[in-house]
Formats: structure tokens, sequence, C-alpha cells
């Protein structure tokens, strides 16, 4: 049978510049197989090396796909027309996404069986690289969630050990976590929890020297963090390599959520160009916190990262939601990009990563006194029990000082400091103490400024006392 | 040397569609006229289309056969061919993937927009070799004047 084969003008090269070529056959597959015989130029180019027919090749017998009639053993009659159509397929991806195994699909069998998520949607968190930077009170919610949920590579950056006081919120830890890196008490408990995915491990402190490097392989990252510093680092290594960056920050009895993504809406730094002043806003370990908040924003966070990841539903980007505890009010407001914010406008003033304690105005050594300036616990207990006259001046807040203080000491919190030194006499000896010893060391630098020159801080603060000198103290 | 003629508005539209799709991939055709004499390929017109894959659109771009037939009516109606396709690498280099060689012809322009962060960072343009190996870049010539631009076409 005859039949008569158009050939795509890319093509007419190898045909002898003929549009339309005559070969035998009874069906499609003879057809083709006698046109490369007569033009064997052509035969790489609509067949692979293993002899099928290239899967963008479509042929057309009389203008229908003979795909959908019995592919290449559909028979020809004398005088069809055979066409050769081009799908045009291609991308910057090199891989497809990654099948499920049984165990996979039982795992995640409530996720597959709705059709916003699926099995496709389940192998696109499969084929996610999402980094969580922080392992704490929002990080255990994200951990626990985007583990579970099957995000297929899961890194989590923190540098710290865990603490007794984490445990009334970082739920990823247990008793037996105390004094362990986070980062590995973490991964263990995360691979426990689902062992089909890659978590990845990164025990390091998270800096301008290192962000982009480390963000560079993950696809989505989540903000975890208590600082500003970090804060701002995350937001701009995420402009500046076009990822997305799932915002979460928690306040005592408050939450905000948000998705800041340069590319496609505002960033961190459209709604808060300027950091507050140091010292404004306390953080955790300051100002406390309620142990479930870091729960429900952590959780609202995950929530975005999979709808990112999945492609469902509407995404916080240009939308910042605000959660009170208290008043259990969510309110919503809308972000609009800053057509002149020095990093995600069109015409950027920033383009690399900068120094985030500078640009936060925190200054490395304002902690820091003198060691001449210091006593350490036991010293202090020796100076009472000898009856040297001396004011051990305490300055944490006075929530602080109903769970426990050091027997004869005054308490002025550090924010009265300034309008109550009338209180404390110039001429004696000044003991100055909180928590750990960082805001008696302000406290300390301060007095010593205004004169108070026999002002001296009492290293470690009262937890050391209790540690040290009077374990009936309790430590928190 | 290969050449591929196309106006600075044709040019720019292509990019604008690669843009405007970030993070996603776009695509399209060029229509126009191969001199292969010259070795140029003058676009007169660039036809968007959707991107009808499905999922990992971010990645991946799909033209189904049907709009390639209609593509190509359209282009037979001006006295055209379709002479390649731009399509756009959101996050990626604007060089052709390992997955873009497979799917490709020799005898066509496949031009790639490298779209980093929602923002054009790169175009470029590429002709498969006849033996399929590899890729190899032609230059892209934009923004001589209309006259030229309508004489090359001729």
């Amino acid at each position: 049978m005859s039949v008569t084969i158009q050939i795509p003008t890319p093509l007419r090269r190898f045909s002898g510049d003929q549009g339309d070529v005559v070969a035998e056959g009874t069906t499609v597959g003879e057809v083709m197989q006698d046109l490369t015989r007569r033009y064997p130029a052509l035969q790489r180019h609509l067949y692979t090396d293993d002899g099928a027919l290239r899967s963008f090749v479509n042929l057309f017998l009389n203008d229908e796909d003979v795909r959908h009639l019995q592919k290449e053993a559909t028979p020809v009659n004398a005088g069809d027309t055979l066409s050769i159509i081009p799908s045009i397929a291609g991308g910057a991806g090199g891989t497809e996404l990654p099948e499920l195994s049984p165990a996979e699909i039982r795992h995640y069998s409530r996720h597959l069986i709705m059709p916003e998520v699926g099995t496709a949607g389940q192998r696109k968190l499969k084929a996610a690289k999402v980094l969580t930077v922080g392992a704490g009170g929002l990080g255990s919610p994200l951990g626990l969630y985007l583990a579970a949920a099957g995000v297929g590579t899961l890194g989590m950056v923190d540098f710290d050990v865990v603490d007794e006081s984490n445990l009334h919120r970082q739920v990823l830890f247990g008793r037996s976590s105390v004094g362990r890196p986070k980062i590995q008490a973490a991964t263990d408990r995360l691979r426990d929890l689902n062992p089909h995915i890659k978590i990845v491990p990164h025990e390091l402190r998270l800096d301008s020297s290192n962000a982009l490097e480390l963000f560079r392989d993950y696809d989505i990252v989540v903000d975890g963090t208590d600082n500003f510093q970090t804060r701002y680092l995350v937001n701009d290594a995420c402009v500046l390599l076009g990822k997305p960056n799932v915002y979460g920050s928690i306040f005592r009895f408050e939450g905000q959520v948000s998705i800041f993504w340069g590319a496609r809406g505002p960033c961190y730094r459209c709604l808060f160009p300027e950091p507050p002043p140091p010292g404004l806003v306390p953080s955790c370990a300051e100002g406390g916190v309620l142990g479930v908040l870091p729960g429900i924003i952590g959780s609202l966070q995950a929530n975005e990262v999979i709808k990112l990841i999945v492609g469902v539903g509407d995404p916080m980007i240009g939308r910042l939601l605000l959660f009170d505890a208290l008043k259990m009010k969510f309110r919503e407001l809308k972000l609009r990009k800053d057509p002149s914010c020095p990093i995600c406008s069109e015409h950027p003033t920033q383009t690399g990563l900068i120094d985030y304690d500078q640009f936060c105005g925190v200054e490395p050594h304002a902690e820091e006194v003198e060691a001449a300036f210091e006593i350490s616990a036991p010293q202090l207990k020796a100076w009472m029990d000898e009856g040297r006259p001396m004011t051990v001046l305490d300055v944490r807040n006075p929530q602080e000082w109903e769970i426990c203080r050091v027997e004869g000491s005054m308490l002025i919190p550090l924010p009265e400091l300034q309008d109550r030194l009338g209180e404390i006499d110039p001429a004696s000896t000044i003991v100055t103490l909180c928590h750990s010893g960082m805001r008696s060391a302000r406290a300390v630098n301060f007095l010593r400024q205004m004169g108070y020159s026999r002002a001296i801080n009492l290293a470690g603060g009262i937890h050391a006392w209790s540690l040290q000198v009077d374990p009936s103290v309790p430590m928190y | 040397m290969f050449t591929l003629e196309i106006t600075p508005g044709d040019l720019q539209a292509a990019q604008e569609h690669a843009a405007a799709s970030y993070p996603e991939e776009c695509c399209g055709f060029l229509i126009g006229r191969f001199n292969a004499a010259t070795e140029l390929t003058a676009v007169v017109r660039i036809l968007p289309v959707s991107n009808e894959r499905q999922e990992s659109r971010h990645n991946r771009y799909l033209i189904s056969p049907e709009t390639v037939l209609a593509a190509n009516k359209e282009a037979r109606a001006l006295g055209l061919d379709i002479v390649g396709y731009y399509h756009s690498h959101p996050d990626h280099p604007a060089r052709p993937s390992e997955f873009d060689r497979d799917h490709a012809w020799p005898g066509l322009s496949y031009v790639i927009v490298s779209v980093e962060g929602g923002r054009v960072a790169d175009t470029r343009s590429w002709r498969l070799s006849d033996d399929r190996e590899r890729f190899e870049e032609e230059e892209i010539v934009s923004g001589a004047p209309a006259g030229f631009q309508k004489e090359a076409a001729r």
C-alpha cells in the first residue's frame, strides 16, 4: 500500500528536501520502517536507540492521532496521508517526580485519598526540599508536621543544646534529650517518625558567610528564628536566591505568619524596613512565651509550606496573619511590595548579604564587663559572710523576683533603673545580678557611666548562685 | 555561523512572557523563515501558548501536537514556517537540559529565557547538532532597523 508521509520542515534536510514522501506498508509501523529505510538519516530523530518512537513524536493518520487508533499497528489504506507532528516538550529539570513505595503509600494514605493532594501532590512533597531555620519552638511543630507529611528532604539548622526550660514548648524533645545538641535530638526523633524521608542536620550558627550556600540547595526556607539579626539574614538570602521564606514569629501571647517571596510579592523588609532598637523587643528567654503559641504558629507555617509544594489553596503571599492567643482572634493585614525596598524592588540598593549585628544595632560587647568589675557567686557569699557593707541590686523583672531571690537583695528592674537611681547610695559597693549575668552587666556599665564607680556584676547571675552557693534557690 | 534575528519587540514579549509565568515555565512558537544558504533564521512574529503540562510546571513545559498543528496552519496562512520555539528556565541557566536535548530536532531554533527570582537574567538561542549529540549556540541579533528585518524575512 502506498502512503504519503508529510515530513516536518526541520527534518526535510534528511529526506532529500522533500516535504511529501511516498512509502509502502500495511500498517503505520511498516510504513515508517520503509521511510527510515529510504532515508536512514531520519531514524535517530524519530526513534530512540532502543527503536521506540521518541515520546514527543506523534503520528497522525489522516488527521487522527494513531495513539487513539491502534498505535503503530494501525492498518493503512492506499492513498492515506501520514503526518509526523512533534509535541514540544522540554524544561530545565532533569528528573521526573519520584514514585511512592508501597510503605509510603500506607504512611500517606490519608493524604492520597484527598483529590487536592492525591498521588501527584504526595510525589511533589517527596521531591520537595525544605529548610527550617531553628529547631526550637517553631522548629518543633515544623519539623514534626513536615516530616510526617512526607517532605522528601528536610534540612534543619541549629547550634543550640536542649535545656530544661525548652521543654514547655519545644515538643520535639523530651527529658532524655536535655543536654544534647538540638539538631541531633531532632534528627533522631524525626527519623523515628518518618524513615521514608531524608533529614539533613546542619549543626551550625547561620550567618552571612554560610546562608546563601546553605539555602541554595532548598526550594523553600522556613523562618523559625528568635532574633532580628537572623530574621533579616533569612529574608535577604531568600530574596537574593528567589526563594520563598515562610515566616513566623512569636512573642508572649501573640504570633505572626506570612510568606515573604520577593519574586512574587513583598519581603520582610517591605514590611519592616528597619529593625526595632536593640533591647526593645525581648526574646523568649527574656520576655517569656506561652508554651502552646509556637505550636499554633509553627503549625500554620507548616500548612503554608505544604500548600506551596502541592500547589493548592491561597498562599499567604502579600498577607500578614496576626494571632492573639488571649483574645483568641486572628486578624489579617494586606501587605504591599515596597517599590523602593532596598533588596526586593526593581532597582535594589543591596545586592549581597551584610553585617546583620551592625544592621540591627547589636553591639557584640554591650553585655560584657571587664573582669575586674565582676564577682563570682562563692566570692559574693564570702563577702556576705564577712558582713561587708554593700547593696545587692537585682535588675530582673518582678515575675522573676517572685520565683526566687537572693536574701537581702533589692529589686529595681533594668528598664526602671535610670528613673530610680536616687534609691541607690553612690558611695556603697553595688553588686548587680539578674538571671544569668547579661542584663546585670548592662546595668553595671550604665551605673559606672553614671559615676557609681563601685558597681560590680555577679557573673552567671542567680543561676550561678543557685548552682554554686544555695541549692534551695530554684533554677528557672 | 547560525544567526537568529528577532525584533526587539518580539524578544521583549518572549521575555515578559517568561517573567510573568515565573516560577513556572512558559513556552511559545517562533514563526518566520529559515534561509539555509545564509544560516539565518528570521523571526517574523512569536506566538505565545500556554504550558499544557498539568504538573511539574516549574521545570517542564509541553505543547500538544494539536496546538502544533494549529500553529503550523497559522504560520502557513502567512506564508511562513515554525522556525523554532522559546521556553523559560525558572532559576536555571539559559542552557538546554538533557531533557531538552531528548525532545528536540535539528533545523530549529530553541530560545531559552533564564528567569532568576522573577527577573529575566539571560536569553540564548540553541540549535541541535545533526548527530543529536549537543546543542550549539547561535547568535541572537535584535535591534536591527525594521526595513532590514523585513528584507531578511522575505
